[in-house]
């Protein structure tokens, strides 16, 4: 026998299950127990940039809406730097940059507000195009599905993007871009997030 | 300044698979194409940092953070604790540790909950706590109760808490469930069935912890989470060199 690696293995994820919204977002199950829930302010008061809200709806297999989906966001600011201390340069006050959405439970829907995020670094000196990085978890859903969000006015960045151009199937590309409107002078751009069948949205192993 | 590298990668595995037929709602739930791999890039080896500001000392206690004064909910009273670690076996400070449960008789406080057990008034069924210095944590509660899920007609979860982690990485995100040692329904529920490997579900069974217990008041169960771990070769280098 070689020696042992003396790895440990990764504890196996679970199902988040139809309650998550007790632990995550309690208000939503129903009930007021903490000063403050976590995540509702992705963006701060202090944050540059251009205000945007995002809005979509998650749709299963057979097309319907998933009405108990929770979503985390995690984004660079519009300098394209994430609030973390492994990211060199400087976040405004009150800018985390990460949130978490859950849908109606009636409708689907869900759409938070943030500020749009900058260009980020990539890998090799390369530069990705502005995105936020979602995390889907609900009943069903047995490990979390990690997407990016990327955004339809930003053509010319998102063509050369090194992530979108790992995706070999050009026309599985438009399932990551976001369509911008504008809503009473609001930017809202709408990403519809399709777990399985056709224009299933492309999730990464990270 | 030498900086951890990259995550290893996840062993897809060991962790269950998106569609399991025996776990109903995973079959419409399921993409069916393959993951694309991504290689770590600043998106992923960053992630969210919290801190004592975000939270209150009370939270992580069960028995009284939604309890009426002088009351406590009802139940077998336990702690939950252990510690937060990667897969180099280092422990990781300051993670935020969140979990969920149903009460003793097995009922959500939720609004879709409907199971006829009744709710505790004295029991919200949520916590969370950073993780000190050493990446321990512990909560305080009550034992949940079973309780019957439609699958087949009939299914009952295990006791079980939910457990979400956070790292320092947005690629070390996890959500998980906690089951308790001894207990004969484990093994038969189709959510925990659906991780392949008899080791792994192993890994997810809090063993009975006496001496953690406190004679006379609560007895207690261990359960370690371990999240992915990094290489240690300079990140940079990693980045330009290949
Ligand atoms: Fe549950």
């Amino acid at each position: 026998m070689p020696q042992s690696l003396d790895y440990l293995k990764e504890t196996p994820s679970q199902t988040a299950g139809p309650y998550v919204h007790i632990g995550l977002a309690p208000g939503a199950a129903g009930f007021d127990i903490y000063r403050e829930e976590l995540g509702w302010d992705i963006a701060g008061p202090n944050a540059k940039g251009d205000r945007i809200r995002v809005e979509g709806i998650v749709i299963d297999g057979t097309g319907s809406p998933v009405k108990d989906v929770l979503i985390e966001a995690w984004q660079a600011n519009s300098e394209g730097v994430y609030a973390h201390p492994e990211h060199p340069g400087d976040v405004e006050d009150g800018f985390r940059g990460w949130g978490r959405v859950i849908t109606n439970f009636e409708t689907g829907e869900w759409g938070f507000d943030t500020v749009k995020p900058g260009a980020v670094p990539g890998r090799s000196g390369t530069l990705m195009a502005p995105h936020i990085n979602l995390w889907v978890v609900a009943r069903g859903i047995n490990v979390g599905l990690n997407t990016r969000l990327y955004f339809s006015d930003e053509e010319a960045a998102n063509s050369n993007d090194p992530v979108i151009n790992l995706i070999e199937w050009e026309n599985r590309r438009k399932t990551l871009i976001a369509q911008r409107t504008e809503r009473d002078g609001q930017i809202v751009y709408r990403f519809d997030i399709r777990l399985q069948g056709e224009d299933e949205t492309v999730f990464f192993d990270i | 300044m030498k900086k951890p590298g990259e995550f290893y990668q996840r062993d897809r595995e060991w962790h269950p698979p998106a569609y399991d037929k025996d776990y109903k709602t995973s079959v419409a739930r399921s993409p069916k194409n393959a993951l694309i791999s991504l290689q770590n890039s600043m998106s992923e080896i960053t992630g969210p940092v919290f801190g004592h500001n975000d939270i209150d000392a009370i939270d992580n206690d069960l028995l009284s953070n939604y309890a009426q004064d002088g009351q406590s909910p009802i139940g077998e009273r336990i702690i939950l604790h252990g510690r937060v670690l990667d897969e180099n076996a280092r422990p990781l400070p300051n993670t935020l540790v969140e979990i969920w449960q149903a009460n003793a008789g097995g009922r959500y406080r939720h609004k879709k909950d409907t199971y006829l057990a009744p709710i505790d008034p004295n029991f919200g069924g949520c916590g969370r706590t950073l993780t000190d210095e050493n990446g321990y944590y512990y909560f305080r509660t009550v034992k949940p109760g079973a309780y019957p899920w439609r699958n087949w007609v009939n299914n009952w979860r295990p006791a079980h808490i939910h457990m979400s982690v956070f790292g320092t990485a947005f690629a070390q995100r996890l959500i998980t469930q906690v089951y308790f040692e001894g207990d004969p329904l484990i093994h038969k529920c189709p959510i925990v069935n659906t991780i392949p490997d008899p080791d792994a579900i192993e890994r997810l069974i809090a063993p009975l912890d006496l001496n953690a217990t406190i004679p006379l008041d609560t007895i207690a169960y261990k359960f370690d989470v371990v999240l992915r771990g990094r290489r240690s070769t300079l990140f940079e280098n990693r980045l330009e060199g290949n």
